[in-house]
């Protein structure tokens, strides 16, 4: 099995959360906030929705699908820009997706 | 006003080791009467209610609590997430697990060095061996693992090995932190302090690392402040993000704040609440209103906050001053003379060998 990369996230990547990652309810500051060992992200309501969808199996490109169904207005170009930006802090892994679109799991 | 993210609890000050390189504070007697465990628990419950996500337990070494699983578990059910900062002394399989069931998140354990002779000589205890077993213990029950090690002069000259020692071990995080120099480090700045040569050859290895390890591994590599233009950003700001809870209960901005000379405020007198929003010691040095020149006037003062009060303290004897490792600081000169001593051929004011180690504090409660 190849392993997670780190880098920029294509259409075909699976995202999910690292594994020492916890996306959680903040009461205090009515939000949603992302925990890791060493970081924590304050979230807006997009952003906990794209991490919702971060399970592993879904694709980057079904995730904005997903997005558009329920929205209006949704850039996938911000989309992967939020997902490469989490990516890089490691907060989120992608299993690379393998060419044909045949997925694992 | 801001809420703080994290927690830092200080559960105990006993520790078997003895790193001469501990932040601990030196008078390490004055802490033995500490929380019970009912009050841990209440200190997590009003941190929750203040906005803290985050509790890393730490010490000395948290693992002599008896009660830690129990703290552990009140974090977890407070929805907290809870890091374990560790020796990895008192790590033993059954407390291993013990921790997972109770939720425990994210391990941490510090290593000295990657050759059991040198680790155990720093750390003044045979130890090495436990470490690593722990660290495969960790991996095998499905925690990420996070390595700590301590860098100076002693041993930053095998930090290719270290790095060899955390893949080998198949850690997910390695943080390289050079020796802040506080607590008993401060006492042993002369034997500690790195050479720039010695710096140059580890930043080579880091990155070296870094290309080979990109996808398996998180290196962060913390330069000694004493060699930078600028200081750290010194806790993100006094009483923006963090708060620090020591054995005893007293309540503070950052760890070694306790050697400032400000009104102490604990658990045991007031609220949480009350001492991050109100108490003088934490309203002292927040913002930016306080600051003297060059910081005042200075572009870098929302980035910095002016470095480390503790450290101004410490080399100046005043805590309102500009910490000295910046470069505009009127008391540069007392770092240069450090760094200028660390780099002299001779090993005048480097009592290479002459180690303080830190020794074993005596406790009460538990
Ligand atoms: C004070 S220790 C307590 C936890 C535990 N006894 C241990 O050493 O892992 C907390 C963390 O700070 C690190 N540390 C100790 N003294 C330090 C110093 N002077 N500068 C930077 N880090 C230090 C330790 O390696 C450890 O990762
Ligand atoms: S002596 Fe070493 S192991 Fe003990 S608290 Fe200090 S840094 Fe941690
Ligand atoms: S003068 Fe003060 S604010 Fe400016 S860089 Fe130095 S420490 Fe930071």
């Amino acid at each position: 099995m190849p392993a997670p990369t780190a880098g920029t996230v294509d259409d075909v990547d699976r995202p999910r959360l690292a594994p020492y990652v916890r996306l959680t309810f903040d009461p205090a500051r009515d939000g949603y906030v992302l925990l890791a060992p060493e970081s924590v992200s304050v979230l807006n309501g997009t952003g906990a929705t794209i991490l919702e969808l971060c399970d592993g199996r879904r694709t980057v490109a079904e995730i904005v699908a997903e997005l558009c169904a329920r929205y209006d207005g949704v850039d996938g170009a911000e989309v992967r820009r939020f997902l490469t930006r989490l990516v890089a802090q490691r907060t989120v892994v992608v299993d690379p997706g393998v060419a044909g679109g045949a997925g694992h799991g | 006003m801001d809420r703080p993210f994290g927690l830092l609890a200080e559960l105990t000050y006993a520790c078997p080791l003895h790193c001469p390189y501990c932040s601990n504070p030196l008078n390490l007697a004055d802490y033995g009467e500490e929380l019970t465990t009912a009050e841990w628990l209440r200190v997590l419950a009003e941190a929750k209610e203040l906005g803290v996500l985050q509790v890393h337990l730490s010490g000395g070494e948290p693992l002599q609590r008896r009660d830690l699983v129990e703290i552990v578990r009140g974090a977890g059910e407070l929805g907290l997430y809870t890091n374990l900062i560790t020796s990895a002394i008192g790590f033993s399989p059954r407390r291993a697990e013990q921790l997972r069931a109770a939720g425990l998140d994210h391990v941490q354990i510090s290593v000295q060095a990657a050759e059991s002779a040198l680790s155990d000589r720093i750390a003044g205890l045979p130890s090495f061996e436990r470490k690593v077993a722990a660290a495969r213990l960790t991996k095998k029950l499905g925690w990420p693992l996070t390595l700590n090690v301590v860098l100076h002069r002693g041993n930053i000259d095998g930090i290719a090995r270290i790095l060899d020692l955390a893949e080998e071990l198949a850690a997910d995080r390695i943080e390289l932190a050079n020796t802040q120099y506080y607590g008993w480090a401060l006492r042993n700045r002369g034997a500690l302090l790195p050479s720039r040569a010695q710096l140059e050859r580890a930043e080579t290895a880091v990155r070296t690392a870094r290309e080979r390890l990109k996808e398996r591994m998180e290196i962060i590599y913390v330069i000694p402040d004493y060699y930078s233009r600028y200081p750290k950003p010194c806790m993100d700001g006094w009483g923006r993000r963090q708060l620090t809870v020591v054995p005893n209960g007293d309540v503070l901005p950052c760890p070694t704040a306790h050697t400032l000379p400000l009104p102490r405020a604990g658990v045991r007198e007031h609220s949480l609440a009350w001492i991050w929003e109100r108490s003088p010691l934490f309203r002292r040095f927040r913002g930016t209103d306080w600051m003297p020149d060059p910081c005042r006037g200075c572009d870098r003062r929302e980035l910095d906050f002016g470095g480390c009060r503790c450290q101004a303290f410490q080399l100046t004897g005043d805590a309102g001053r500009t910490d000295p490792v910046c470069h505009l600081s009127p008391d540069h000169g007392v770092v240069i003379e450090a760094v200028r001593a660390a780099n002299g051929t001779s090993s005048a004011g480097r009592p290479e060998a002459v180690f303080v180690p830190r020794p074993h504090p005596r406790r009460s409660a538990g």
